[in-house]
C-alpha cells in the first residue's frame, strides 16, 4: 500500500472527491415511494440496519452544516443557526445554569438531530404548535424544547424568546427546510419508533448481563459513564448525572427503541430486540433524579400521570423491596419544577 | 446498500471485567511502578530498532510504519502484545517480538513506554482541504455515513480513555492508516465488541488519508 501516493494526490482531485459527497447530501423531502435508488442508499447509510421507508411515509434528509456554509443565507442567519447547532451539540456549556446532568441534546438525538430512528428533531418544527398529551395543552416549538430541558437535561429551559432559545429553535426549523407545515403523512423514523413487544417478558436480570456485555465498557457498571478533566465522554444512563424520572426515555419502550436503533455507539441494530427490552428494563429500574411533577409521594405521582406517562415507566413501582422514585433527590439542581413550565389556556376565559 | 443487521457478540464477559479498570484511568500515569519502569528500560533495548529509543516510532510512507509507544496506556500496550501472540492482530514484523517477552517483562516494558514523554512528530506535507476533512471526521464525524467522530470514543482531543480506547493524536500517520486498513481487511480484530471495526469499514481511502494526517499532526499529551 503506497501511502505516499495518497498524500500527494493533487489537491483538486481530492477536494473534488470530498466535496462531491457533500453535494450528494443536500436535503431531500419526498414520499417513500418517490425515492431514487441513490436516496435509498443514502438513507440506509444514515440508519444502518433500520427498516426502509414505506411508500406513504414522509422522508426528509435534513441539510448538513456543510450545506449551510454553501448556502446563500444571510451571514447573520448562518451565525444564528451555527449558534443553535453549537448549543445542541455542546449543551454542557449551559451546565449549572440550565443543564444539571451530563447530557447534551445530541446525547439522545444522535447524529446532530438529523437521523431517522435517532430522535430527529426537525419534525417538531413542522408539527407544532400542536397538542401534547404529556402536559395536556397546545405547545409551540420552544415549549417542546423546554420539555427536554426540564426532564431529559434535569434542568430548566432557556428563557422563551432569548437569543439562545431562538438560536436553538432556529436550528430545528432550519433542519426542516422545505418540509411543509403540518404534513399529513406519517414521518419516517420519527422519534424512537416503538419496537414490537418482546417475545419473553422483559427481564432486568437478563438485561443486566446484556448491559455488562454491550454497554458497560463506556457507560460503566455503575451507569455513571465517564467524565475526564471535567469533560463528559460517555454520558450517565442512571444516577444523579442522568435524565430524571419524568424524561421520555425513562419509558421502557422509548429506551428499548433508542438502544436498538442507536447503541452500542457506532453499531445501530446490532443487539436483538429482546436484549434491547431487557436492557431498558434494567437501566430504567435504577434510581435517577426526581420527576419534576413529584407530589411528595412517588406512588401518588405515578397514579396522577399514569395514563399519559407513567404506565410505561417503573417509577413508583416496588422493585427489590424499594419504591422507585420515592426520595427527595433532585440530582444537581435545587428546584423541582422550573417556574417557566406552566399550563396554557386558550378558552378566552383567562382572568 | 444493506438494511440487514448483523448481531455481534465478542468476548463480552472478559471485557466486562477489563472495563472495571477504566475507572482508574486518570491515575494511571502516576501509578506506574518506578522499579518496573527501570527494568522495562533494559528489556526495551530489543524494541528500539523499530520503535526507537525515545518510543516515537517511525513513519515509513510506502512501507510498514512503526507505531509510537511512548505515553500510551500501559495496560493497552500489554493487551496489544498479547493480541499479536494469540493472533487477533498479525504482523510478520512485530509478531516474533511479541513472543520474546514473558508476562513480567511485558508488564515492565509496557510500564517503561507508558512512562515516556511524547514528542511532536513530522507529518508529511498535506493539502489543507484534506486536513480540514480529516479534522471533521476526527471531531464531528460524518453521520450521513454513520462515521462516528473519533473523539466520541477516543476522548477529548483524541488523547485516549482508559485501557480500551488508546490515544491516537500524535500517532504516526502511516501507522494510523495501516491499522484502519487492517480492520477493513479483517487482519486486526482484537477490538472490544467490534467497536473500531464497525467504524473502520465505513471509511474510504480518502477518509483514511485525511484523518490519519490530521490526527498525526495533533499533539499527544
Ligand atoms: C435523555 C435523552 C434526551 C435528551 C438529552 C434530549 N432529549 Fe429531546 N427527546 C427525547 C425523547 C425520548 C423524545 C421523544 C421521542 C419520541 O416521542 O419517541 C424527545 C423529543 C424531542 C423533540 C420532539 C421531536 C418530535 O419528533 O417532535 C424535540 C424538538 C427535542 N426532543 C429537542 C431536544 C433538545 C433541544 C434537547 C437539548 C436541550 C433535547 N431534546 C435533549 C430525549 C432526549
Ligand atoms: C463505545 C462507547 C459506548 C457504548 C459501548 C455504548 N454507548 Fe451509549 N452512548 C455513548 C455515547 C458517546 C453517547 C452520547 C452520544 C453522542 O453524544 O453522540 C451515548 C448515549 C447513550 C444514551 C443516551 C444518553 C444517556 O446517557 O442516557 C443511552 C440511554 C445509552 N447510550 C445507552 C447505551 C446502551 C443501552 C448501550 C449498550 C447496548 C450503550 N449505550 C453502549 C457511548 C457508548
Ligand atoms: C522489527 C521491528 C519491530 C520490533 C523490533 C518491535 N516491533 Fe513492535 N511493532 C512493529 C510494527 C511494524 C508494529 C505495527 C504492526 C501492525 O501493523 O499491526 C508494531 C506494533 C507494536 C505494538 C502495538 C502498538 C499499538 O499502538 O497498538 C506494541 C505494543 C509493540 N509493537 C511493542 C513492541 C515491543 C514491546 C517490542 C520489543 C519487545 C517491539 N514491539 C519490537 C515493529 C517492531
Ligand atoms: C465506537 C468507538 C470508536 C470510534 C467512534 C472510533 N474508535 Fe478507534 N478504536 C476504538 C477502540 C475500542 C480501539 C482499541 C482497539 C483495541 O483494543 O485493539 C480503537 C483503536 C484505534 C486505532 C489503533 C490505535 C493503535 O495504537 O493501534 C486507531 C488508529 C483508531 N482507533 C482510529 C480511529 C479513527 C481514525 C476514528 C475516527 C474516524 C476512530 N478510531 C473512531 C473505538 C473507536
Amino acid at each position: 500500500m503506497n501511502m505516499m501516493k495518497k498524500y500527494i494526490l493533487p489537491a483538486a482531485a481530492l477536494s473534488a472527491l470530498v466535496f462531491s459527497t457533500f453535494n450528494a447530501q443536500a436535503q431531500t423531502t419526498k414520499l417513500g415511494k418517490d425515492l431514487t435508488p441513490q436516496e435509498r442508499v443514502q438513507l440506509s447509510q444514515m440508519a444502518p440496519g433500520s427498516p426502509p421507508p414505506k411508500d406513504d411515509e414522509l422522508v426528509h434528509i435534513p441539510p448538513t452544516m456543510d450545506d449551510l456554509d454553501a448556502s446563500d443565507l444571510h451571514p447573520k442567519m448562518k451565525e444564528a443557526i451555527r449558534r443553535g447547532y453549537d448549543l445542541f451539540m455542546n449543551t454542557q456549556q449551559l451546565r449549572g445554569e440550565y443543564v444539571f446532568n451530563n447530557m447534551n441534546c445530541a446525547s439522545c438525538h444522535m447524529g446532530e438531530g438529523r437521523l431517522p430512528f435517532a430522535g430527529p428533531v426537525w419534525p417538531a418544527a413542522v408539527t407544532l404548535p400542536g397538542f401534547r398529551g404529556k402536559n395536556n395543552h397546545v405547545n409551540n416549538l420552544e415549549e417542546r424544547i423546554a420539555g427536554c430541558f426540564t426532564y431529559s437535561m434535569n434542568g430548566k429551559p432557556l428563557e422563551y424568546g432569548s437569543d439562545d432559545m431562538l438560536a436553538l429553535s432556529l436550528y430545528h426549523q432550519w433542519l426542516a427546510t422545505d418540509v411543509p407545515m403540518f404534513p399529513k403523512n406519517k414521518i419516517y423514523g420519527r422519534g424512537y419508533p416503538r419496537l414490537p413487544d418482546p417475545e419473553k417478558a422483559a427481564s432486568a436480570e437478563r438485561g443486566k448481563l446484556a448491559y455488562t456485555e454491550n454497554c458497560a465498557i463506556c457507560h460503566q457498571e455503575n451507569g455513571a459513564g465517564v467524565v475526564a478533566n471535567g469533560e463528559v465522554i460517555y454520558p450517565a444512563v442512571w444516577g444523579d448525572d442522568s435524565y430524571n424520572w419524568g424524561a421520555g426515555i425513562s419509558r421502557l419502550f422509548t429506551l428499548a427503541s433508542f438502544t436498538m436503533h442507536n447503541m452500542p455507539l457506532g453499531q445501530p441494530n446490532s443487539v436483538t430486540a429482546q436484549e434491547a427490552w431487557d436492557i431498558a428494563q434494567y437501566i430504567n429500574s435504577q434510581e435517577r433524579p426526581q420527576d419534576p411533577r413529584y407530589t411528595g409521594n412517588a406512588q401518588e405521582t405515578r397514579a396522577k400521570y399514569l395514563d399519559t406517562f407513567h404506565k410505561h415507566t417503573l417509577y413508583g413501582v416496588e422493585v427489590d423491596g424499594k419504591v422507585l422514585g420515592q426520595h427527595d433527590n433532585l440530582g444537581h439542581k435545587d428546584f423541582l419544577m422550573p417556574d417557566s413550565i406552566r399550563p396554557r389556556d386558550f378558552s378566552g376565559k383567562k382572568p | 446498500m444493506s438494511f440487514v443487521s448483523f448481531p455481534r457478540k465478542t468476548l463480552g464477559w472478559m471485557l466486562a471485567i477489563l472495563s472495571l479498570s477504566i475507572s482508574s484511568y486518570s491515575a494511571l500515569a502516576a501509578e506506574l511502578d518506578a522499579e518496573a519502569v527501570k527494568r522495562g528500560k533494559a528489556s526495551a533495548a530489543i524494541c528500539a530498532s523499530c520503535h526507537q529509543a525515545d518510543g516515537s516510532g517511525m513513519n515509513i510512507p510506502g512501507g510498514e510504519s512503526w507505531p509510537r509507544l511512548a505515553g500510551l496506556n500501559r495496560d493497552y500496550l500489554v493487551a496489544q502484545v498479547n493480541a499479536f501472540k494469540e493472533g487477533s492482530r498479525s504482523s510478520p514484523t512485530m509478531t516474533p517480538f511479541a513472543g520474546m517477552l514473558n508476562p513480567q517483562q511485558l508488564l515492565d516494558v509496557s510500564s517503561y513506554y507508558a512512562s515516556l514523554p511524547t514528542k511532536p512528530i513530522t507529518v508529511p506535507n498535506t493539502d489543507p482541504a484534506v486536513m480540514e476533512h480529516g479534522k471533521k471526521l476526527a471531531l464531528e464525524g460524518d453521520w450521513d455515513r454513520y462515521i462516528v467522530s473519533c473523539s466520541s470514543c477516543h476522548g477529548p482531543n483524541n488523547q485516549g480513555v482508559g485501557v480500551e480506547f488508546p490515544g491516537i493524536a500524535g500517532q504516526q500517520p502511516s501507522y494510523i492508516a495501516q491499522q484502519l486498513e487492517a480492520w477493513q481487511k479483517g487482519v486486526r480484530k482484537n477490538d472490544p465488541q467490534n467497536l473500531m471495526g464497525a467504524i473502520a469499514e465505513r471509511l474510504n481511502s480518502h477518509d483514511i488519508a485525511a484523518v490519519s494526517a490530521w490526527l498525526a499532526a495533533q499533539p499527544a499529551q
